[in-house]
């Protein structure tokens, strides 16, 4: 993809900009030019507005991809989804900071800023949307997790004064 | 005399997913990695994913500070990236930062680098800029994902993260009452142009190096403020290893109970950049109207800028509970074994490239 097809994008890109049909308020994402739901495309001319979509989502189909595409290789295995948006379109995007174990149809996600690609070592890199996982508060799962940080104070005061 | 305030008017931290430990860093080097860990009193470090640099960490913390804080963007007049992880050497960090948060483009932005202190130095900028009143909002950011050598001391602790301060003169949580910095040509800690990992002075970087830089400046915040480390409910300092600052806040008269939220580095690892303003960002996350606190943060090469705070009554109707307090990226994260650090880190090179 040439820079500048990429530099185009970016609104919707980094920032999930979609548009709405201020006739009959559908969304889209990507923009569209004029609304294909209106009975008559010619309602909808000179009445789409930019619509930012708010990130949130949910698994609505996911594969996981273990023959990556050129520039993907290091990520292997990922998880490519479509999310379903509560403004109502369907996105596609990787589903990061998960185990393709742990994804499943209706997992709740939330829009994420991440390196989607480099071009080369010398090129531009390419930024946009990504989703990870909305995990509920609380401890995150185990890593030899200390009781309270309290007691981690504790022992890292013990070990600074020996 | 509400004109001459500054301060911060709301914050965001992120901290990316992964961790390991020094033991497993250790395994592989044939090292005693817990008895390393124990020296460096680091628990585990943070690892950023293959697609996350110092640009997607500042745009995570930035937007989560902008939720927070219900911040429009285009008040932002001013946007400063603070890192020794900027993933461009020539292209700013902060215009991608500023159009990932809806801040362009009517702003300006840059890049700061002092090693670990870059952020701290952003913070002094938006004051002055704020309260000359050029500009409503200015945004501080400290920021990075820097690596040690394949075997290195610093690779036991050398992690990733960063937080976005929002420096303004209105609906303050904490008021800057004053800043402070100390500053000198002490090469304890470089990289140069196209080096991969950094090099370091070794015992250099203790004594000439840091404990005099942030002690120095500590002291001298402390007499200009007319104040004594009882005055203080938390204190943050920079934290290349999680014993560092426990020495030094001792030395200048500080307790564990004061130290306890400021210091993340044992969960998390050494941030660099990020380091003294996650451990800022935790005091918010516990603070309450009226807790003054002191910042001494730090930079290679070397400065120090540290930063007396009183917490404003208007945290208590700051949403602090929006996006993950800064407790969640201590409790842990996923573990990783060694190879597959490697693999996140680049340290694996696929045939060819
Ligand atoms: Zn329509």
């Amino acid at each position: 993809m040439t820079v500048a097809r990429f530099w185009r994008e970016t609104p919707r890109r980094y920032n999930l900009g979609g548009n709405r049909c201020t006739a009959c308020q559908t969304v889209y994402f990507p923009p569209r030019a004029v609304c294909p739901t209106c009975q008559q495309h010619r309602q909808s001319i000179g009445k789409m507005e930019p619509y930012t979509l708010c990130g949130d989502g949910e698994v609505f189909s996911y594969s996981v991809v273990h023959e990556a595409a050129e520039g993907f290789e290091m990520l292997a295995p990922y998880v490519l989804a479509l999310i379903k948006t509560p403004e109502g379109p369907l996105l596609t995007g990787q589903v990061v900071d998960v185990t393709p174990e742990e994804v499943q149809v209706g997992l709740r996600v939330r829009a994420s800023f991440r390196k989607l690609r480099e071009d080369g070592r010398a090129g531009v890199i390419h930024y946009g949307y990504k989703f990870s996982p909305v995990r509920e508060k609380g401890p995150r799962e185990a890593m030899a997790s200390p009781a309270s940080q309290e007691a981690l104070a504790r022992a890292a005061a013990r070990v600074a004064r020996t | 005399m509400t004109e001459s305030k500054v301060g911060i008017v709301s914050y965001g931290a992120y901290v990316p997913r992964y961790r390991i430990s020094p033991q497993e860093i250790g395994q592989v080097w044939g090292t005693d990695g817990a008895a390393m860990g124990k020296g460096l009193n680091v628990v585990r470090k943070s690892v950023p994913s293959p697609d996350e640099d110092t640009i997607t960490i500042s745009t995570e913390a930035l937007r989560m500070a902008l939720t927070r804080g219900k911040i429009n963007p285009r008040d932002i007049g001013a946007i400063y990236v603070g890192s020794e992880s900027h993933p461009y050497a020539v292209k700013p960090t902060a215009t991608v930062v500023a159009q990932a948060v809806g801040a362009t483009p009517y702003l300006t932005a840059a890049d700061f680098e002092f090693a670990c202190k870059a952020g701290t130095a952003a913070i002094q900028t938006c004051m002055g800029m704020v309260l000359s009143k050029m500009i409503t909002y200015g945004v501080a950011i400290g920021a990075d994902t820097s690596q040690g050598a394949p075997g290195d001391a610093l690779e036991y602790s050398a992690s990733a993260g960063g937080a976005a301060l929002v420096i303004g003169r209105e609906n303050l949580i904490a008021e800057i009452n004053g800043t402070e910095s100390f500053t000198t040509d002490t090469p304890d800690f470089w990289r140069r142009e196209g080096q991969r990992y950094p090099s370091h002075g070794g015992r250099f970087t203790g004594e000439p190096a840091y404990f005099r830089h942030v002690g120095e400046c500590g002291r001298r915040m402390m007499e200009r403020a007319q104040t004594e480390p009882s005055h203080y409910q938390h204190v943050v300092f920079h934290q290349p290893n999680g014993k560092f600052p426990q020495r030094i806040g001792k030395s200048l008269g500080f307790t564990d109970a004061q130290m306890k939220y400021g210091l993340v580095t044992p969960w998390i690892g050494n941030t660099y950049s990020g380091a003294a303003l996650i451990g800022l960002a935790n005091v918010l996350d516990h603070a309450q109207a009226g807790d003054r606190v002191l910042v001494v943060g730090y930079g290679s090469g070397a400065g120090s800028d540290a930063f007396d705070l009183t917490v404003t009554e208007g945290i208590r109707n700051f949403d602090r509970d929006h996006g993950p307090q800064v407790q969640e990226f201590l409790d842990g994260g996923t573990p990783l074994s060694y190879a597959m650090y490697a693999k996140f880190r680049g340290k694996i090179h696929l045939g060819g490239s």
